[in-house]
This record gives C-alpha cells, structure tokens and sequence, in this order.
C-alpha cells in the first residue's frame, strides 16, 4: 500500500507537468475526451497537434508495455457488454458535459472553474452510485 | 519545436503518468469508486496532479501568449447548465461500469488487450450519437 501511495502521487505529478506544459506550449487545455471528440469533425482535424497527443499516449502505452505489462493489469470482471456500454456512456456523457477527469478533474479543477468543479464533483457521485449499483445489482468485483 | 511535436511529448509524459499511477488498471478506478471497500490511490493521483497545475498555472498565464501559439486556448464559459450536470452524471456512470475514461483506456489500447479497445471504438459511437441528437434537438 505504502509504493501505491507513492506511485500515484508521482504518476499524478507527472499527469500535472503533462497538462503544465501543454499549457506552456500550446496555450490549451488538456481535455482528452474534447481532444478526441474534435477529431471525429473536419475542422478539428485541421490541426495536427490534437492527433499527434493521441499518438503521444499510445507511443507511451508502448512504452509502459515494455517496461511491465502489468501497468495494464485489468482483474475486474466487467465483460464485454459491460464494456460497449460504459464506452457509449463515456463517448456521450463526455461531449455532453463537455469534458472528462483531465478536462475537468485535472485542468478546470486546478484553474477554479466552477463548471469544472460541479461537473468534477458530478461525475465523482455518479461513479460511486455506479459501482455501489452494479456491486449490488451483479455482485463481484 | 512545433506545436504538434510538443503535443506528442505531453502525451507521451501524460501516459507514463497515467501507467505509473495505476489509472490505467480499472480495478483501482472502481476500486476508489467503491466506498466499501475503498482504494485511496486516485486521490493522490488528484492531488499530485492539481497540486502541480494549480500552482503553474496562474504563473504561466501571466505570459501575454503560450510559447508556440498567437493566443491563449482556454475555456471561458463560466454558467453551470443541466447540460454539464446531466452530461457529467452520464460519463461518471460510464466510468464507473468500465473503469475507464479516454485518456487511460487509449493508453491502454497499446497493451493490445480488448477491452480498451473496444472501450475506445464504443466510446467513439457515443461522441458520434450525442453529435447527432444534439444537431436533432437543435432543430
């Protein structure tokens, strides 16, 4: 527990100079799900930086791939409909709300946007009933 | 340095983070979500990152522009609409089922597992649905 601890703090740290720098560079936020949701429309495309991030995240996927492959360790036992489902949920709720954990969470939080902070805190919420449902409509883990 | 080329470097940090943080293993996103039997580690993830951007942000926006762009790209809209609320309940619903969220499940893709992907390609058809019923209710 205690390496945890530490792993997600400075795996947070790391997420914190990521947006820091995009900030510094770009002038942008980094709302992931905004990022991708602007690809999937012509003009969005126009800039080449929105898919060179996605590549950036895949190439670091890799990258943690080959450093252990138990950084993608997923023992919980949603299957594949659960899957389909909480991706649509995600694709929707994301553009509708305009953001998700790094848009909102990370980003929005740290500059006190108050959108922000409600949709942060909304999400949380909804999360939690979301896995309390599911724990006691199915069970399991 | 181009802006794209600086856009792949955040991403590349942005994932090692995300890997390094356990975000990008779903049981300890459900787990945090599950109050009874909780797992604490996103909240440090939170605040290692906030805690970080919080405090550089205001210093950065000091600059007059970014160091590669003319102007600033920042959200301005400030009113807290149904449409954040609902939207944002919608996605914690998704992210409590999957344990995923965009960022971590794309990271996640290069582990060639399927549920990410399919995460992602159903993640997609979401964003290309609400396009359209939002275009509808427009109307």
């Amino acid at each position: 527990m205690n390496m945890d601890f530490l792993n997600a703090l400075l795996g947070g740290v790391l997420i914190g100079v990521a947006v820091t720098l995009m900030l510094w560079l770009n002038g942008r936020v980094t709302g992931i799900s905004g990022i991708i949701a602007e690809l999937l429309s012509t003009s969005g495309r126009r800039d080449a930086w929105r898919s060179a991030f996605l590549f950036g995240l895949l190439c670091g996927g890799f990258l943690l791939r080959l450093l252990n492959p138990g950084f993608f360790e997923n023992t919980t036992d949603r299957g594949i409909g659960t899957i389909l489902l909480a991706g649509l949920l995600v694709g929707f709720g994301t553009s509708m709300g305009s953001g998700c954990t790094s848009g909102h969470g990370v980003c929005g939080v740290s500059r006190l946007s108050m959108r922000s902070i409600v949709a942060t805190m909304t999400f949380m919420a909804f999360g939690v009933a979301s896995v309390w449902l599911f724990r006691t409509l199915i069970g399991g883990g | 340095m181009k802006q794209a080329q600086g856009a792949f470097i955040v991403g590349m940090i942005f994932a090692i983070g995300l890997g390094l943080s356990g975000m990008t293993q779903p049981q300890k996103v459900i787990g945090f979500l599950d109050l009874a039997h909780w797992d604490p580690s996103l909240l440090f993830v939170m605040v290692g990152a906030i805690g970080v951007h919080a405090i550089l942000y205001p210093i950065i926006r000091k600059r007059p522009t970014p160091l590669l762009d003319t102007k600033w790209h920042i959200p301005t809209r400030t009113e807290i609409t149904p449409r954040l609320m609902i939207g944002a309940a919608i996605f914690g619903i998704g992210w409590g089922l999957g344990g995923f969220c965009p960022g971590p499940a794309v990271t996640a893709m290069a582990s060639g597992q399927a549920r990410p992907i399919l995460f992602v390609l159903a993640l997609l058809v979401g964003m290309v649905i609400f396009s359209k019923v939002d275009r509808l209710i427009a109307k």
